[in-house]
């Protein structure tokens, strides 16, 4: 019977998947030339009241300037749901962190660490946080942003947790970081309520399409949120490694 | 590089069918930690099927989230709660 009802569950929302995306006549179907029209949107977005299209490395002084349409939306118009987002995992490591307060040490496998796991992890964790800085520092031009980045940073910090047994990392810095970097994104806020007219405006200059240092407020919003969550993700992984201490 | 339509249409089918295949046996699989296993391929083919289908952004915090922090996570909490389970069989038996 659960099974039965299961089967009839995901043929139902097949169907409404399929023909929201593959019959035409339907409200939601997108335009016939989807396969190439998204990521054609990343560079030639059209953002001036005028709809010229966009030339990657040239236009300048655009609306917001981010190339990547998708940042521009997650950290410009939709900045304030962002801040939201973030104070959502900010409770859940808060959360975390209350319920194992008393867990002390750190947790120690029965098996013994690999040396193919030790050896790799110390050539992959570098390059792992490197990732993830690249990640949030580029988000307005490439895919990815603050949220993956944060994330490649915890899987870091997780890889030097499972392969050196005597490994913490220091987790005051990294509170002290996450409330630093929450503290900066809220006080851009209000300086762009001040300078310009509402919470979170982009209020610095926009700059040419493409480049690293460009989309104003941007790119700084996305380090930060990229920070904030890489030290809370770290913070969770690190209450999960740990155990209490045996009195 | 222009995929041309066909090998589309077959990549996205296979991977659409990998997708269905796996899920089923991650719910069918007796041992939980082989489900955990089925489930991360799971999401590995489903960062396939966002490429595919251009949204790289999708793609790249399923790769991290979805087959990486998730997998790591229910593995220590499988570790932990077979702990656990023999701590309380044995206590059982030595109250019999």
């Amino acid at each position: 019977m659960k099974r039965i009802v299961s089967i009839l569950l995901v043929v139902v929302l097949g169907y409404f998947v399929y023909t929201s995306l593959y019959v035409d006549g339907f409200d939601m179907a997108v335009s016939d030339n989807r396969q190439t029209s998204i990521s054609d949107a990343y560079i030639t977005k059209s953002v001036t009241s005028e709809n010229e299209s966009v030339t990657y490395m040239e236009s300048t002084d655009l609306e917001n300037g981010s190339a990547n349409i998708v940042t521009a939306i997650v950290t410009d118009y939709r900045s304030f749901d962002t801040l939201g987002e973030v104070t959502v995992l900010f409770l859940a490591s808060i959360g975390v962190s209350m319920v194992l307060a008393g867990f002390t040490k750190k947790y120690q496998f029965k098996m013994k660490t690999n040396r193919i796991l030790k050896t790799g992890a110390r050539l992959v964790v570098g390059l792992a946080l490197v990732l993830g800085v690249y990640m949030f520092t580029h988000g307005h031009l490439s895919p990815g942003g603050g949220f993956p980045g944060g994330s490649i940073i915890g899987a870091s910090i997780l890889m030097m947790y499972l392969s050196e047994e005597n490994f913490r990392a220091r987790m005051a810095s990294f509170k002290w970081m996450e409330s630093l970097a929450g503290t900066v994104y809220v006080l851009i806020g209000i300086i762009g309520l001040f300078v310009a007219t509402y919470f979170l405006e982009n209020f610095l200059p926009t700059g040419t399409v493409g480049a690293l240092v460009s989309a104003g407020i941007i790119p700084i919003v996305y380090i930060l949120i990229g920070l904030k969550v890489g030290s809370e993700v770290s913070g969770i992984i690190d209450q999960f490694l740990t155990e209490e201490v045996a009195s | 590089m222009v995929i041309n339509e066909t090998l589309y249409t077959i990549m996205t089918a296979a991977v659409s069918i990998m997708l269905i295949i796996l899920g089923i046996l991650a719910l069918e699989s007796k041992k939980l930690i082989s489900s955990v296993i089925y489930l991360s391929a799971m999401s590995l083919f489903a960062v396939l099927g966002f490429v595919l289908m251009k949204a790289p952004d999708v793609a790249i915090t399923e790769a991290v989230i979805g087959s990486g922090l998730v997998t790591a996570l229910f593995i220590f909490t499988l570790i932990g709660v077979t702990k656990l389970d023999k701590k309380d069989n044995q206590k059982a038996g030595d109250t019999k």
